[in-house]
C-alpha cells in the first residue's frame, strides 16, 4: 500500500529525522494560515499517488501567505493523471545547496534489506540506475543485528566529505532504516536529501510503501489509505477476502489460487481472448465467496463471459457449485456461464449445478475456448 | 527415492486443533504420513486421532522424536511458530501459514541460514513423495509415484500440472510446493540441487512465476550443476506490472520479475518453457527420450583415453542434439514465429559455444 509524502513524512519525523516544519492542508484558507505558522517562503504540493507531480504543475514556490493560498486554490481540485488532488502538502522552501538520495528496500535475492544511497539525488534513482549506476552506494543489513551506527557512517561518506554532514546523515540513514522495520515497510527512501547553505540535513521528499501482509497490525496505517487511489471493485474485493486485478478485455476468470489464476489469464491470452481480470478465491471453499465474485466480475460492463476454473483440493467442488447456483439465482447474470471442475467431489457438484441448467468441463483449454467462443458470440 | 521427505520423517502439527490444521491432520494420516503429534498451546495432555497434543514444541520432539513439523497457525504467530520448531530441533520445517509480513521472514530465513534447519514455505501447499509420504495440504488422488521431481511457486497450478502429468503416464518422486512469498525458506535451487542427486528422479519440472529473479538464477543453476532433463513454465505471462497478483511475491516491480525476463533466461540455456500447462508432459518426454539416447554416446565417449577427447566429443554430442532439437520443434510446430525464435536459439547457442572455449583455454 501507497501513502502519501505528508504522511510518510509523519513516519520518519516520529522516528526522529528531521523534516521542514509544515503541514497538510485541504483548502487554501489552510494553506495560507500554515503559511503564516511557517513564516517563511513555502513549497504547496499535491498529495496524490502518481510520480510527476512537479512536471504536472502539483508542486509551487510560494514567496507569502497571499500566494500560498492562490497556489493551493490552484492546486486543489487539480486533475493529475486522472487523479483528482484533495490534500497538498504545505512546507517551508528551504534552501538546496546539495542533493542525495536515500532509500531501503527487501533485496529478494539475498533476503535482506538493502539500503542505498546516491549522491545525486532529486532525480528518479531508476534513471540513476540506468545512467550512471556507479553513483549508487549499496549496503545489506543484517535484519538480526539491525543496521550499526558504523554501517550507516560508511553509507554517508558516499555522499559527503565534511564529517560534521556525514554524523547528521549517518543517524538519518540508521532512522531509515528503523522506520522501514517498525512499519512493516516495503520501500521507504527521501529523494532529495539535502544540504542547506548552515551545513544541515533535511528530508525534502519521502515516500514509504508498506507490505500488505503487515497492515493488519498497523491499524492507524492503514487509516493512511487513500481510497480515491484504489479501484472500488478491488477494495471490495479485499474485504470479501478474495485476490482481484482489474483488467481490461471481456472474458471474467473466477479460479481458486494465485498461480492456476495467472495461469488461467494467460490460456485465455494464448487462444486468443482477453481477460477482462486475475480473481482468486482462495482456498477455502465458502458459497458466498463464490457470489461475491461473481457480484464484482459482474459491475464490469465489459465482461461477455465468465470462466469458472476450479481445481479442488481443500476446495470442494460441491461448495463451490453450490455458489454458483446461489450467485445464478440472486445476481441472474445475463452473460454466458462456463465451468471447469476437477477434484474433490466433483460428481456432486456436477449433480448441483444440473437443478440450473448448467454444465462443467473437466479441462482447463476447453473451458478457456469455449469461454472466448460464447464471449464473441455474446458480443 | 525421494527429496527432503520419506517414511522416516515422524511429523508433528503445529496447530494441530484448528480448523485447517485438524482436517489436514486426519488427510495425512489416510496418506501414511507417520504424524506422532500435535502442538496446540494450552491443549497439552489431550488427544487428537489417537495421538498426543502438547504446550510446546520441545515438550512434543521430546516425547516423540519427532523430526518434522507442518505449521498451521494463525498468520500473527507464524513466524514464531518457525523459530519455536527451530529451536526445539526439529529439522524440516513446512509452513502452510500464508500472510506472513516479509520483515518478519527475513528475519526469519537470516536465523535459520547456516543451521541445519530447512524451511519450506511460508504460503506453500507443502511437500509430498507420492507412496510415502505427504506433509502438506495437496489433494493426494493425483498423484502417482514415479520419476519425476517436480517444484513450483504455486498451490493450485502445480495441482493441475501434477494431474497433467499423471495422465499420461509420467508419475513422481517428489513435488513441492515452495511458497508464492517474496521470502520463502527454500528456493528452486536447493530443490534443483537435491532433485539432480537423488537417484529416483529422472526429469524435472520447474513452475516459476512473476516476480524477483529466483527463475533466472536457477537457470544459471541448472546450466552449470543439472544433467537431468528439466522442463519450466512460468504464470503470468499476461500479468500487469505493479499489482500483486495474489501471491506476495507475485508482483512485477521496477520492471523486474516479468515472465519475458524468465522465460528468456530458461530457454537461454536450453530449458523448453511451456506455453501452456497440457503441454509440460509432451516437453518433458522428449526430453527424457533425447536424455535416453545421449547416454549411449556418452559411454562410447568415456571410452576414449584422453580427457580433451572427451570434452569434444561431449560437447559434439550436445550441439548435435540441439540441433535436432531444434529441427524437431519446428517441423512440429509450424509457424512462421516458431522458426525465426529457433533460428534466433541457434544462434545464441553456437555464440555461447564459442564463448566457452575461449573460457575453457583460459
Amino acid at each position: 500500500m501507497k501513502i502519501h509524502e505528508y504522511q510518510a513524512k509523519g513516519l520518519f519525523e516520529a522516528q526522529g529525522i528531521p523534516v521542514p516544519p509544515g503541514d497538510v492542508a485541504t483548502t487554501p484558507e489552510q494553506a495560507k494560515s500554515i503559511a503564516e505558522k511557517v513564516g517563511k517562503p513555502v513549497m504547496v504540493k499535491a498529495q496524490v499517488h502518481v510520480g510527476g507531480r512537479g512536471k504536472a504543475g502539483g508542486v509551487k514556490y510560494c514567496a507569502n501567505p497571499k500566494e500560498a493560498y492562490d497556489k493551493a486554490s490552484q492546486i486543489l481540485g487539480m486533475d493529475i493523471k486522472g487523479l483528482t488532488v484533495k490534500k497538498i502538502l504545505v512546507t517551508e522552501a528551504v534552501e538546496i545547496e546539495t542533493e542525495s538520495y536515500v532509500g531501503i528496500i527487501l533485496d529478494r535475492a539475498t533476503k535482506k534489506p538493502v539500503m542505498m544511497v546516491s549522491p545525486a539525488g532529486g532525480i528518479d534513482i531508476e534513471e540513476v540506475a540506468r545512467e550512471t549506476p556507479e553513483k549508487i552506494f549499496k549496503h545489506h543489513i543484517d535484519p538480526i543485528l539491525g543496521m550499526q551506527m558504523h554501517e550507516a557512517r560508511k553509507l554517508a561518506w558516499n555522499l559527503y566529505d565534511d564529517g560534521k554532514l556525514v554524523n547528521q546523515a549517518a543517524k538519518i540513514i540508521q532512522k531509515v532504516y528503523q522506520t522501514y522495520m517498525d512499519n512493516d515497510s516495503s520501500l521507504a527512501e527521501i529523494n532529495p536529501l539535502i544540504t542547506t547553505p548552515e551545513g544541515k540535513v533535511l528530508a525534502i521528499d519521502a515516500k514509504i510503501n508498506i507490505d500488505d501482509n503487515g497492515l493488519d497490525r498497523h491499524p492507524e496505517i492503514e487509516e493512511m489509505r487513500d481510497m480515491q487511489a484504489e479501484d472500488e471493485s478491488e477494495m471490495d474485493a479485499k474485504k470479501a477476502g478474495l485476490s482481484f486485478v482489474k483488467l481490461e478485455g471481456n472474458i471474467g476468470c473466477i479460479v481458486n489460487g494465485a498461480g492456476l489464476a495467472m495461469a488461467t489469464m494467460d490460456l485465455v491470452k494464448h487462444f486468443g481472448g482477453e481477460p477482462a481480470n486475475f480473481l482468486d478465491i482462495g482456498g477455502s471453499s465458502n458459497p458466498e465467496k463464490v457470489l461475491n465474485a461473481m457480484r464484482i466480475i459482474l459491475r464490469d460492463s465489459n465482461v461477455k463471459a465468465i470462466l469458472f476454473n476450479i481445481f479442488g483440493g481443500i476446495t470442494r467442488c460441491d461448495d463451490v457449485a453450490n455458489g454458483i447456483v446461489s450467485a445464478v439465482r440472486e445476481l441472474n447474470p445475463q452473460v454466458p456461464i462456463v465451468i471447469r471442475l476437477t477434484g474433490t467431489n466433483e460428481t456432486e457438484a456436477r449433480k448441483i449445478l444440473e437443478a440450473v441448467n448448467l454444465t462443467a468441463v473437466s479441462s482447463m483449454e476447453e473451458v478457456v475456448k469455449t469461454a472466448i467462443d460464447k464471449a464473441g458470440i455474446a458480443a | 527415492m525421494s527429496i527432503f521427505a520419506d517414511k522416516k520423517n515422524k511429523v508433528i502439527v503445529q496447530g494441530i486443533t484448528g480448523r485447517d490444521g485438524s482436517f489436514h491432520t486426519k488427510q495425512m494420516m489416510e496418506y501414511g504420513t507417520k504424524i506422532v503429534g500435535g502442538v496446540t498451546p494450552g491443549k497439552g495432555g489431550q488427544k487428537f486421532e489417537g495421538v498426543p497434543i502438547f504446550n510446546t514444541v520441545e515438550d512434543a520432539v521430546k516425547v516423540t522424536k519427532a523430526n518434522t513439523s507442518i505449521i498451521y497457525v494463525p498468520v500473527a504467530f507464524a513466524a514464531d511458530a518457525i523459530l519455536e520448531a527451530a529451536s526445539a530441533g526439529i529439522k524440516l520445517i513446512v509452513c502452510i501459514t500464508e500472510g506472513i509480513p516479509a520483515n518478519d521472514m527475513v528475519k526469519v530465513y537470516n536465523y535459520l541460514k547456516g543451521t541445519d534447519v530447512r524451511l519450506i514455505g511460508p504460503n506453500c501447499p507443502g511437500i509430498i513423495s507420492p507412496g510415502k509420504t505427504k506433509i502438506g495440504i495437496m489433494p493426494a488422488q493425483i498423484h502417482k509415484k514415479g520419476k519425476i521431481g517436480l517444484v513450483s511457486r504455486s498451490g493450485t497450478l502445480t495441482y493441475e500440472i501434477v494431474y497433467n502429468l499423471t495422465l499420461a503416464g509420467l508419475g513422481q518422486s517428489t513435488c513441492l510446493g515452495i511458497g508464492g512469498d517474496p521470502v520463502i525458506g527454500t528456493n528452486f535451487i536447493d530443490c534443483l540441487e537435491a532433485f539432480n542427486e537423488d537417484k529416483s528422479t529422472e526429469g524435472i519440472v520447474m513452475i516459476g512465476e512473476i516476480g524477483g529473479t529466483d527463475e533466472e538464477e536457477a537457470a544459471k543453476y541448472i546450466k552449470k550443476h543439472v544433467k537431468k532433463p528439466v522442463v519450466a513454465f512460468i504464470a503470468g505471462r499476461t500479468a500487469p506490472p505493479g499489482k500483486r497478483m495474489g501471491h506476495a511475491g507475485a508482483i512485477i516491480s521496477g520492471g523486474s520479475g516479468t515472465a519475458a525476463d524468465k522465460i528468456k533466461a530458461l530457454n537461454k540455456v536450453g530449458i523448453p518453457v511451456a506455453e501452456i500447462p497440457s503441454e509440460i508432459p509432451i516437453l518433458l518426454k522428449e526430453k527424457l527420450e533425447k536424455a535416453k539416447k545421449k547416454a549411449k554416446p556418452k559411454k562410447k565417449a568415456a571410452s576414449k583415453k584422453t580427457k580433451a577427447a572427451k570434452k569434444t566429443a561431449k560437447k559434439k554430442a550436445a550441439k548435435k542434439a540441439g540441433k535436432k532439437k531444434a529441427a524437431k520443434t519446428t517441423a512440429k510446430k509450424a509457424g512462421k514465429k516458431t522458426v525465426t525464435k529457433k533460428t534466433a536459439k541457434k544462434k545464441t547457442a553456437a555464440k555461447k559455444a564459442s564463448k566457452k572455449r575461449t573460457s575453457k583455454k583460459k
